[in-house]
């Protein structure tokens, strides 16, 4: 059996897990690769918790006229979809799991610079996920994760100030994350890691950051806001009262355009990363991509007016930021050519990671380009509010992020937990995930653009095939999401044993052992080179030892 | 020789994951900097939801901030800038590592931070009299026209919500600085080691500087002011 342990376990050396098994070790530490953990485990709660409610509508949308649930459960249904995933899932996602972690080991770090305050992040996050969850059964909300005003505010009985609390603690936890990160990269650098030796993994997490910093202190007390106006009749959105909800869209999406960048930036992260790798070849053009992710960060804060092409926003405001949404595909697309040209001559291997990037690149490349259709006024207001909307942010949220977040998690699960993931099953869920992505969300376009609107818990007979494909492709995502679970907690006792650097990967964080000691390093990195060398690791090291699951072997000389 | 000394003295307060103490001091500076900037988002997003109002509905508001009494906000000004200033100057005691001016300048601000709080209070408690609490039952009409006594009353309500928003940060500050007086008692604080002095008055100097846009922005809205009224 795989089982067997390398070391006997009085030789094990002792790393960030086995340390203390106590539960006060874990839910006191301010070790940020067990507060990594800690989110990991949470973050999948509530992963499952949204797709749950996912697949709830989908089986409802089988027939016309829905199948499952009446349509006071369906808008709740889609709002605990919609909050969940958006706020407890994807904005942590890979920041908080993978950027945690990793970011302190990129850089020659011993922690993040505000241990404490990682911690307060998680219980600040827990705590919001408490009053969701009290949102939730307390009957659920039906207000879409957008809270529009007035409905939010005035119209809509159920939860809505539970479930506002909830994201009110979950932003802490973001602003926390984010400044840890800035202050971390700005001051906690290994000697040697100038920010152009710094892998693209922490510029894009710096860039993100910076979006939590500034844009989500906005979302924090617009919110506060609509729960003042539910409790006390502020006015301050309600048209009765003098006040404007065209005020609180504009409020909101400051926040939740730029919070799209929060997801999506952290996935180019680990794509960045990932490609080099598994094509062994340096990246091609570091600098370009350094700065794509500064560049979108900081569009990304100008674009926000584009959700309110029909909200009554005056042509002149419409046209500029329809103008400076398009401005957005610039710092994008750079990142997907720099990414193809990186696989240019490559010599590339289809191992699990590999393939979820790949798979990102494509998905996200479909989601941008539609992105650029929506963001054209004619059209957008063809489509607005429709499921070709649902269909674009999927392609970037879930095409993206998420198929970037399991790509990562595959490619650290050997630093995280010390072993290896089954390769083969691996490259099968990979597939089944790409496969099941692309069945579920590609007729959403086609009926977004026959009409479909979104949030309607009915439609016409004519549009039922696609409706069917569509939850039929959910289903199969469904399997493809439950596969990685069960094996990565299979893998857990019975995985191969995990060397150092199983990929010959470069990178300060390959170098210490996996997983890593408590302090991180067992001596203090000095770096003198850049992060990408793959064109000096294969004179250097020949051939990696797992680049395919046929290769997988413990017996090279790398590794423990 | 001296260095010796006081590098081990600062190691005791040095965290294990920094490597020296300029390194843990600019990483907790740059820290409070960051969230500063979060706070000034904060009170962003308000400061622009009124001045959106006050565009819109400009002689309401104007007649509106004629309520409020700029002979206590022109005093709790003075009071928060005083503040202000022993701040500064615990910090400057700080830097010298004279442990009992740090006490005695801390106390001082707190206690200045009390008097404006109580001031505010009083405000608060005249507005009531006067019916300007924009609560159902609480709010007495202030204009004839019912449109202009909504909008008069949507003035009442960003007073508040910025006031009471900028209170309880006060208030926070107060209770953090009451902690570091503790800490600087019981002489924690050297001419090596002060951050937490240097950073709790970074963010006092900024809950003071929120005031300072605050005072204008809503009493010094209408045509005429009176001092005394």
């Amino acid at each position: 059996m795989s089982s067997i342990p390398y070391y006997p376990a009085a030789e094990r050396p002792q790393t960030y897990l086995n340390w203390s098994y106590r539960v006060k070790s874990w839910l006191l530490t301010k070790d940020h690769k067990r507060i990594a953990i800690l989110y990991m485990l949470s973050i999948t709660l509530f992963f499952f918790v949204g797709g749950a409610a996912a697949v709830a509508m989908r089986i409802h949308l089988l027939t016309p006229d829905g199948t499952l649930v009446q349509a006071d459960t369906y808008n709740r249904l889609f709002t605990l979809h919609g909050v969940v995933m958006v706020f407890f899932f994807l904005i942590p996602s890979i920041p908080a799991v993978l950027g945690n972690f990793l970011i302190p080991l990129m850089i020659g770090a011993k922690d993040l610079a505000f241990p404490r305050i990682n911690l307060a992040s998680w219980y600040f996050y827990m705590a919001g996920g408490l009053c969701a969850v009290i949102a939730l059964v307390a009957g659920g909300v039906d207000t879409g994760w957008t809270f529009y005003t007035p409905y939010s505010s005035i119209y809509s009985n159920t939860n809505v100030v539970w479930a506002i609390a909830g994201i009110f603690l979950a932003g802490f936890s973001s602003i926390f994350t984010g400044l840890n990160f800035i202050v971390t990269i700005h001051k906690m650098r290994a000697p040697g890691m100038t920010w152009f030796k710094m892998p693209l993994f922490c510029w894009a997490h710096y860039a993100t950051s910076i979006i939590q910093v500034l844009a989500t202190p906005v979302v924090a007390i617009t919110l506060v806001l609509v729960i003042v106006e539910r409790v006390f009749r502020a006015g301050i959105f309600d048209p009765s009262l003098g006040g404007d909800p065209v005020l609180f869209q504009h409020l909101f999406w400051f926040y939740s355009h730029p919070a799209v960048y929060i997801m999506v930036l952290p996935a180019m992260a680990v794509v960045s990363e990932i490609i080099p790798c598994f094509a062994r070849k340096p990246i091609f053009g570091y600098a370009f991509i350094a700065f794509s992710s500064v560049a979108i960060a900081v569009f990304g804060f100008l674009v926000w007016g584009h959700h309110m092409f029909v909200s009554g926003e005056s042509l002149y405001s419409a046209l500029i930021f329809s103008a400076l949404s398009f401005s957005v595909a610039i710092p994008s697309a750079v990142k997907v050519f720099n990414w193809t040209a990186t696989l240019y001559k490559g010599s590339i291997s289809s191992a699990t990671p590999m393939l979820y990037a790949l798979g990102f690149i494509g998905l996200f490349t479909m989601g941008g380009l539609t992105g650029l259709f929506l963001a054209t006024l004619g059209i957008d207001i063809h489509v607005h509010d429709t499921y070709f909307i649902i269909a674009h942010f999927h392609y970037i949220m879930v095409g993206g992020a998420v198929m970037a977040y399991l790509g990562g998690l595959h490619f650290w699960w050997p630093k995280i937990t010390g072993r290896m993931y089954p390769e083969f099953l691996g490259k099968v869920s990979a597939c089944i995930i790409f496969l099941g992505f692309n069945l579920t969300f590609f007729p959403q376009f086609l009926l977004g653009y026959l009409g479909m609107p979104r949030r309607y818990h009915s439609y016409p007979p004519e549009m039922q095939v696609l409706n069917v494909m569509s939850s039929a492709g959910a289903s199969i995502l469904a399997v493809g999401y439950l596969l990685p679970l069960g094996y990565f907690i299979w893998s857990l006792r019975y995985g191969k044993i995990a060397p150092a650097n199983p990929y010959l990967a470069t990178g300060l964080e390959w170098q210490t052992t996996s997983p890593p000691p408590p302090e991180n390093f067992d001596a203090p990195p000095v770096v003198t080179e850049g992060p990408y060398r793959y064109d000096l690791m294969r004179s250097q090291l020949g051939t990696p030892l797992v680049m395919d699951g046929s290769e997988t072997q413990l017996t090279g000389s790398v590794g423990l | 020789m001296s260095t010796l000394a006081t590098n081990s003295h600062a190691h005791q307060e040095l965290a294990h994951h920094f490597t020296d103490m300029p390194q843990q001091r600019e990483a907790g500076t740059l820290g409070m900097w960051l969230f500063l900037a979060t706070e000034v988002m904060l009170f962003g997003a308000l400061f622009l939801a009124y001045t959106v109002y006050r565009y819109k509905y400009f002689d309401p508001f104007r007649a509106a901030s004629g309520h409020l009494f700029v002979s206590l906000g022109t005093f709790n000004t003075c009071v928060l800038l005083t503040s202000s200033l022993m701040m500064a100057l615990a910090v400057h005691a700080a830097h010298t590592g004279e442990s009992k001016k740090i006490v005695r300048y801390i106390l001082l601000t707190i206690l200045f931070g009390a008097i404006f709080l109580g001031v505010k209070l009083a405000e608060y408690i005249i507005d009531y009299r006067e019916g300007l609490v924009p609560l159902i039952g609480w709010w007495k009409p202030q204009s004839v026209d019912p449109m202009a006594d909504r909008e008069i009353r949507l003035f009442f309500m960003f007073y508040f919500i910025m006031t009471m928003l900028h209170a309880i940060h006060m208030t926070a500050g107060m209770i953090v600085l009451g902690v570091i007086a503790w800490f600087a008692h019981r002489r924690r604080f050297s001419a090596d080691y002060f951050d937490p002095v240097d950073i709790a008055g970074l963010y006092w100097h900024f809950v003071d500087i929120v005031w300072v846009f605050l005072f204008p922005a809503l009493y010094l809205v209408h045509p005429e002011i009176h001092l005394f009224k």
